[in-house]
């Protein structure tokens, strides 16, 4: 900043220094900076700050848009109201009439499954968080929303919308959060296809109606329709949110790879208000428990972060590594796909092979070091307001 | 010509990262030079005293809070960029309004490329080619942006 005073009479090599010197300190600063928050993590709280201070500046950025929206809504005709109110009544009773039978199936459920009583749902509280800017582009596909620290939102926390999975928070501000969207090309999450429980990873193509799922064999069996749902593993979603549904499947007879694209459920671009949620830590569906996955990251499984999207991998790679899938994979991450798994395991549920998943298990391809710091994830132990928290479950 | 004072460089680079940052759609928000290194660039070249490369610095940050995925990024890369313009900026002042958009889209380029580089050393490597477009933009709109920051700072002065 204080170069920004006026220096007219002075040589333009006087000040601190030659011109070069000054160039190589500020390359220093933003080198060590940059180094600091890459591999370190160590400026969770300095960028806290600054999310702080950039917020402001986001609101009022983003308020022309806000106010036309808020105008063009007090003008609404009465009876594109009345019609939107019919709408939502339908839409309720609907659902009411899905839910009357929860209760009884999720003890059913939990009766067959050898449990004692049923389980609670795996989503404890929601919060639902408007969008104050959306960036949309082929090589960001981030959203910026009104809720932070003070309303307990943590790092690496589950956003979805009323339709499917929309993302997760990356940078989390007081008052504000950072959420990567899974379309984003830096984004990937682990997925299962509901219809036969093929695991795979289901990576952002950058463009806000499609997903791609690169590492299938070309004789999985997947097809268009199926549903992608979350598959637990990654520590980060829950098991069995609906993410995507298979709108593309392409098979080339020399390619040993599918090439397969998806729709995602949530309406990512057209969404205005998103839903947080937090998950009951000890439930059997949950994400990974914080501790244990804190540990299993030290041992060099950053999948706690937002995926960076790999290269594709060589094409032999995902297809010679069959795995086993046993009926509930608890243990996430990294534990059991570190192996290559030379001999493919007998497989009585599904013939074909499991897709492995080398995202999620490799480390990082951009950061040669395996140790990497876990991410500073605070306990999804939310500091609860109540008075905000709508108490869905 | 005077040297403008710090309040301007800091106003027209405030409304620069407006412009930066503000949400368009997708496809315009492809074609959208980064207006912020324009400003930098053009208080660099024409007002090397107070336009320096801590100017280019502390804009840069400012992007990287916004969009960066690293922070510092932006910042390496406006420093270097700010670091040619001033010690070129004779040379470049001198130009006709043409070459000086070619110039603008060499630095754009050394900029982007320098963005790229810590992407993909930082593991966020997005290697879409339509990160590139904003270079031809940002050199085509050049020379109205030039003006417009050039006629503020006569006005004023």
């Amino acid at each position: 900043m204080a170069a920004f005073g006026t220096a007219a009479g002075r040589p333009l090599q006087g000040r601190g220094g030659s011109l070069g010197f000054r160039f190589t300190l500020y390359a220093a600063v933003a080198i060590v900076v940059m180094y600091l928050d890459q591999r370190q993590h160590y400026l969770e709280q300095l960028r806290y700050v600054l999310q702080a201070a950039a917020y402001p500046i986001q609101l009022a950025v983003n308020s022309p848009p806000a106010a036309w929206r808020w105008i063009s809504e007090s003008f609404e005709s009465r009876e594109r109201l009345q019609a939107e109110n019919a709408r939502l009544r339908a839409a309720q009773r609907d659902l009411e009439l899905r839910s009357m039978r929860y209760e009884a199936l999720a003890r059913e459920n939990g009766e067959l499954r050898g449990l004692a009583a049923a389980l609670p749902p795996v989503a404890d509280r929601w919060l639902a968080a408007e969008i104050v800017s959306i960036q949309l582009s082929s090589l960001r596909q981030r959203l910026l929303i009104d809720r932070g620290a003070v309303n307990g939102v943590f790092r690496a926390q589950a956003v979805l919308d009323d339709r499917g999975l929309i993302g997760q928070t990356t940078h989390v501000g007081p008052w504000s959060a950072e959420v990567i969207l899974i379309t984003d090309p830096e984004h990937a999450v682990p997925v299962r296809v509901e219809r036969t429980g093929l695991r795979t990873i289901a990576v952002g193509a950058g463009d806000a109606t499609s997903l791609a799922l690169p590492y299938l064999p070309a004789n999985a069996d997947i097809k268009s329709g199926d549903l992608l749902v979350t598959s637990g593993l990654g520590g980060v979603f829950p098991e069995g949110y609906p993410v995507a549904r298979v709108t593309e499947v392409h098979r080339d007879a020399v390619q040993p790879l599918a090439q397969v694209r998806a729709e995602p459920l949530a309406h990512l671009d057209t969404d205005r208000e998103v839903m947080l949620v937090w998950f009951r830590a000890d439930h059997p569906r949950a994400p990974a428990p914080t501790g244990k996955s804190l540990g299993e990251l030290k041992s060099g499984t950053p999948s706690l972060q937002p995926l960076a999207a790999p290269p594709r991998p060589p094409a032999a790679a995902p297809a010679a590594a069959p795995q086993s899938q046993p009926a509930r994979v608890r243990a996430p991450a990294a534990a059991p796909r570190k192996q290559p798994a030379e001999s493919p395991p007998p497989e009585p549920q599904a013939p074909e092979p499991q897709a492995a998943e080398p995202k999620a298990a490799a480390p990082q391809p951009a950061a040669p070091e395996p140790p990497q710091e876990p991410p500073k994830q605070e306990p999804p132990t939310p500091q609860p307001d109540a008075s905000q928290a709508k108490e869905h479950q | 010509m005077n040297a403008p004072s710090g309040g301007r460089i800091l106003i027209t680079g405030s409304v620069a990262l407006v412009l930066t940052v503000l949400p368009l759609p997708p496809w315009l928000d492809v074609l959208r030079p980064v207006f912020l290194v324009l400003a930098v660039l053009y208080w660099s070249v024409n007002a090397p005293r107070t336009g320096d490369i801590a100017l280019g610095f502390w804009a840069g940050l400012a992007l990287d809070v916004f969009q960066g995925p690293v922070l510092g990024q932006h910042a390496l890369a406006l420093a270097l960029v700010t670091y040619i313009a001033v010690r070129e900026h004779q040379r470049i002042r001198s130009k006709p309004a043409f070459q000086q958009a070619l110039i603008v889209f060499a630095a754009l380029a050394v900029y982007e490329f320098v963005l790229f580089a810590i992407d993909g050393w930082s593991g966020h490597a997005v290697s879409s080619p339509l990160r590139w477009v904003h270079t031809v933009t940002g050199a085509l709109l050049w020379p109205p942006v030039a003006a417009i920051l050039a006629y503020g700072s006569r006005g004023r002065a």
